[in-house]
């Protein structure tokens, strides 16, 4: 059995093939695999938040952040890369976990990270090729460095590749 | 003065256990009251730990969890969540509202008979800090979910993210005639909240 490179929460990781990147349980946080399919390099980001710049006057985790995260890990990605314009995402979480009631403030953070992630990308010019988000339930993600296939696996669902 | 869970001293993090005792206490009286029959209670474990060694207490992040979530404000503010395994959250719901053949899936009445548990027990704990501190707090609809606890358990964190990465964690252990039963709740509170429970009961901050 191969082992895998875990990605807690508010973290990313970096690696090559033939690593498989993991990161468990994403609920309304966002998981963000970036490739480049010529290399076989990439990373996974466990996105917490969806906006650092209500906080700028800490010191802040710029893994936790949607505005931060993916910046710093395309700037590494990018680092080990000739061709700028090769990394495409793949996208997954977001969910709702709890059905809350209409102008609840605990609803719509997983919808906020979404948006904030998809935001981050387009700033950077990365395409998305693939996104399983939203909708109410946990999500395990997957991300194989051979392959660039996503997986998502969720309790008493079946599993999806992307 | 600390601005997030991690600068907590020692006098701060006993006084946040009492806490967690005298809730858990309540709470015990309170589950012997919906079961209607004696329930002991082992002393709880209260811990000020990270997101990821709770989770690991759990059972790990992909952990079938019953979660119920109830928000609290007014002069404290936060979120309680009570989390309990689906096992123990079945049998519980067979005592209460018998068994009704619904293997897999959890019934809607057991689901809301769920709901109203973690309600119970989680209005119990705010109902201590309340006597013992003498705040008006009140508490909001318990909203319930059935899934991988770590994701669960992402929406409070989330939520308080801006706190630092700890959090309160109490595991209790009841146990009745019929069965043996170990919850966990989980307590965020805004800082403010908890510098102001603390200043009620005396500390110098």
């Amino acid at each position: 059995m191969s082992s895998f490179i875990v990605v807690g929460i508010s973290d990313y990781k970096f690696s090559k093939a033939p690593e498989v990147i993991v990161t468990y349980a994403l609920g309304s946080c966002v998981g963000v695999c970036l490739y480049d399919k010529v290399l076989k390099i990439g990373g996974l980001s466990h996105i917490m938040l969806p906006d650092s710049t209500n906080f700028v006057n800490k010191e802040i985790n710029r893994m936790k952040f949607a505005d931060t995260a993916i910046i710093d890990l395309v700037e590494k990605l990018r680092k080990n890369s000739f061709v700028n314009n090769r990394i495409t995402a793949k996208i997954a979480g977001g969910a709702q976990m709890f059905e809350t009631q209409p102008g609840s403030k605990l609803g719509g953070i997983g919808e906020r990270n979404i948006q904030s992630v998809k935001k981050a990308l387009y700033n950077l010019k990365i395409p998305i090729l693939a996104e399983d988000t939203g909708l109410n339930y946990g999500r395990t993600q997957y991300f194989d460095l051979e392959t660039g296939i996503m997986k998502i696996q969720s309790l008493n669902r079946q599993i999806k590749e992307y | 003065m600390f601005d997030n869970y991690d600068e907590l001293n020692d006098d701060q993090i006993d006084l946040l256990r009492e806490i967690g005792n005298i809730g858990a206490g309540n709470a015990a009286t309170a589950l012997a009251t919906i079961l209607d029959e004696r329930v002991e209670m082992s002393p709880p474990k209260v811990r000020i730990t990270g997101f990821d060694d709770a989770v690991h207490e759990l059972g790990g992040a992909e952990t079938m969890t019953v979660g119920v979530l109830v928000s609290f404000n007014g002069e404290a503010n936060g979120m309680i969540m009570f989390l309990l395994n689906l096992e123990d959250a079945k049998s519980i719901m067979n005592i209460l509202v018998g068994d009704d053949d619904s293997d897999g899936e959890l019934s809607e009445m057991k689901l809301s008979a769920i709901k109203e548990i973690g309600n119970i027990l989680s209005s119990s704990y705010i109902n201590s800090i309340a006597a013992l501190t003498g705040l008006t707090i009140n508490v909001t609809v318990p909203y319930v979910a059935i899934d991988m606890v770590g994701a669960i358990m992402s929406v409070p964190i989330i939520e308080f993210g801006a706190l630092g990465d700890k959090l309160m964690f109490i595991e209790e252990n009841f146990s009745g005639k019929s069965n043996h039963l170990k919850s966990n709740i989980i307590l965020f509170a805004e800082i403010d909240t908890l510098k102001i429970i603390m200043q009620k009961l005396g500390l110098d901050l």
